[in-house]
């Protein structure tokens, strides 16, 4: 228990330090990914539910939030709650009709109404359609703090991020959260047990929207816009990427997965060159417009030979359990 | 003639539309759903490989000059091969996990498929030009008819309801039926199961890109033509259930004419049309309309 502790520790100081080694930008693009990757986590990894449209929420909420700040003039925080409690409905509504079916066809619903949600604010005139929301001012925290710097605002959404992630880590370890796990290892049984598995299914589901709502609220107050890019499937699929190449089930994997794709989005145009300079083939300078192509390839190998992720892996190496 | 305010032509080309959107829906989902039966693999990238038929045309024509008629055979010839390679190599060592796996990695093919035929043809359009023969359209009296867009319809009726005969009616069918509800007990039977599910995913993949040449004239061809109606055949899926091919057939025919008249009547909701009646369905019946609840 004690290692845990100092394990985080190590973790959180790591975080305070960053943003004097790495681009503080970069980073906070970084945490709001791996706070909406450990949100869907606790679906896929904790209750065993593939949502793949858990875009409808990140975007969903960063619209709302953006809405909020830029049009109503809501202060920076009220419109982060803002993004989140958008979240939370979007999710309820989405939940409640998801979970009337199982399995697979519970992630071709959760997509297809993502995508009702993509035409929606493809449609909708606030959310200025294929231009995006534009201009929405950073503002300030508590009416104070100007968070026009990219420090100051790098430690506002680590902490977002901490308590984000102190909130599923309880959500996890908590009875209820053994119930869940009850759940995903055998429903039919959790039933006979006498647990209503549907209320447990739509409350973990709504807690996971609203914190990928949180999510993407504040990534829409760091950049200072929301695009359809957000509540497209593509970004659906990301962040089964980053979960499942991190690892699904562990409580870090979600973190390392978001940092590792969004490092490799943000250096693979430079990979491309490497290769292009090293094999003497020209086609591989374009591969940093064609991120799906990479991300693609990963998805099929982690599927096929790598199915625990990084996290999974490493943990599995320390308890020294060969495969 | 009116009907609501709505000339009778206008109304009537809509439907026609519709129809044409329904043929690709009905085709697609039936692809799916024999899939999913045999495999247990819902298989996202049936709308990439949709948009590998309508390039093997593309190519075909630009490169081999192959005239459209000889591409409706060889392209879903060629696709299907791919579509085989694809699970003797990847998919046939997911069969024992859950179910999700098998969406996770099409999912990653579609990605994959996409990119390059980007990064090769570029995202905007490429004309395919409608066959001599079906150029033009005819007078039925109550309305004019394009004659490529009746072909489509046609067509995809006849190879639907030839695919729901040699399931349904023909010995091979009722291996595969058989297969379908416990494959063990039919390879004791000696009979190869693991060929004939690679050759029933050849056969989806083959009857996706069927539609891909069968589109190709009417939408421009471009890369992401298939991830756009995957989603929309996912929801047809969803309201027909994967029980039954009649059901498939059915629902994606008559998605299709309710897409078609809701344009006429209002045109905003088009696109949203067929997720609004998913999630009446799932509200009035869970299992969808021809699904059995497990």
């Amino acid at each position: 228990m004690n290692k845990q502790v100092i394990g985080y520790a190590l973790l959180i100081v790591l975080g305070l330090l960053a943003p004097f080694f790495v681009y503080p930008v970069f980073l906070m693009k970084a945490l709001c990914f791996a706070l909406f990757a450990c949100a869907f986590n606790l679906l896929i990894g904790y209750t065993g539910l593939l949502s793949f449209g858990h875009a409808a929420f990140l975007g969903g909420g960063g619209y709302m939030a953006g809405q909020a700040i830029k049009m109503w003039g809501f202060p920076t925080e009220l419109g982060l709650l803002m993004g989140m409690f958008s979240g939370a409905v979007l999710g309820f509504v989405i939940g409640s009709l998801a979970i009337r079916r199982q399995g697979i066809y519970f992630a071709m619903i959760t997509l297809a109404l993502s995508q009702m949600l993509y035409f929606f604010c493809l449609q909708a005139k606030f959310t200025g359609g294929e231009d995006g929301l534009q201009a929405v001012p950073r503002g300030t925290l508590l009416g104070s703090i100007s968070l026009a710097d990219d420090l100051t605002l790098y430690y506002v959404v680590f902490a977002i991020f901490i308590a984000g992630f102190w909130m599923i880590h309880r959500t996890i370890h908590s009875p209820f959260g053994q119930v869940l796990k009850a759940i995903r290892e055998n429903e039919p049984r959790a039933i006979s047990l006498g647990y209503d598995v549907d209320r447990y299914k739509l409350l973990a589901f709504v807690i996971s929207t609203a914190l990928a709502g949180l999510a993407g609220a504040t990534k829409t107050v760091m950049l200072g816009f929301e695009t359809l890019t957000d509540v497209h499937w593509h970004m659906s699929g990301e962040v089964v990427l980053m979960t499942l190449l991190g690892g699904m089930g562990t409580v870090l994997g979600p973190v390392v997965g978001a940092f590792t794709v969004k490092a490799l989005e943000d250096k693979l145009g430079d990979f491309g060159d490497l290769l292009a300079v090293t094999t003497g083939i020209e086609w591989f300078k374009t591969i940093g417009e064609s991120v799906t192509i990479v991300t693609g390839l990963i998805f099929v190998v982690c599927v096929l030979a790598f199915r625990r992720g990084i996290v999974g892996e490493l943990a599995a190496l320390l308890k020294n359990k060969p495969h | 003639m009116e009907i609501f305010g709505v000339p009778l032509q206008a109304m009537l080309g809509q439907l026609l539309l519709g129809l044409v959107n329904g043929s690709f829906y009905a085709m697609l989902s039936l692809g799916l759903a024999v899939i999913f039966g045999l495999l247990n693999i819902i298989n996202f990238s049936h709308g990439a490989l949709y948009m590998m038929g309508a390039y093997g045309a593309y190519i075909g024509l630009t490169t081999f000059e192959m005239n459209y008629w000889v591409a409706l055979v060889v392209a879903p010839l060629v696709v299907g091969a791919f579509g085989m390679v694809i699970e003797r190599a990847m998919l046939q060592w997911l069969y024992k996990l859950d179910h999700l796996y098998g969406l996770l990695l099409t999912f990653g093919l579609t990605l994959m498929l996409e990119g390059l035929f980007r990064s090769f043809f570029g995202v905007s359009g490429q004309p395919y030009p409608v066959p001599d023969a079906l150029r033009g359209a005819t007078d039925v009296g109550f309305m004019v008819l394009p004659n490529y867009r009746a072909w489509v319809v046609l067509a995809s009726l006849i190879v639907c309801f030839a695919t729901w005969f040699v399931i349904e009616r023909t010995k091979l069918g009722a291996y595969l039926r058989a297969a379908t509800e416990n494959p063990k007990l039919v390879q004791a039977f000696g009979i190869n199961v693991p060929l004939m599910v690679m050759l029933t995913f050849g056969f989806g993949v083959a009857l996706a890109a069927f539609a891909g040449v069968l589109a190709a004239p009417i939408i421009q061809v471009n890369p992401l033509m298939g991830s756009n109606l995957i989603i929309v055949v996912f929801a047809v899926v969803v309201i027909g259930g994967m029980g039954s091919i009649m059901g498939a057939i059915l629902t994606g025919l008559g998605l299709g004419l309710i897409e078609g008249l809701t344009k006429v009547f209002y045109p905003e909701a088009s696109s949203t049309v067929v997720f609004v009646i998913m999630i009446i369905v799932l509200l009035v019946r869970p299992a969808g309309l021809f699904g059995k609840e497990k």
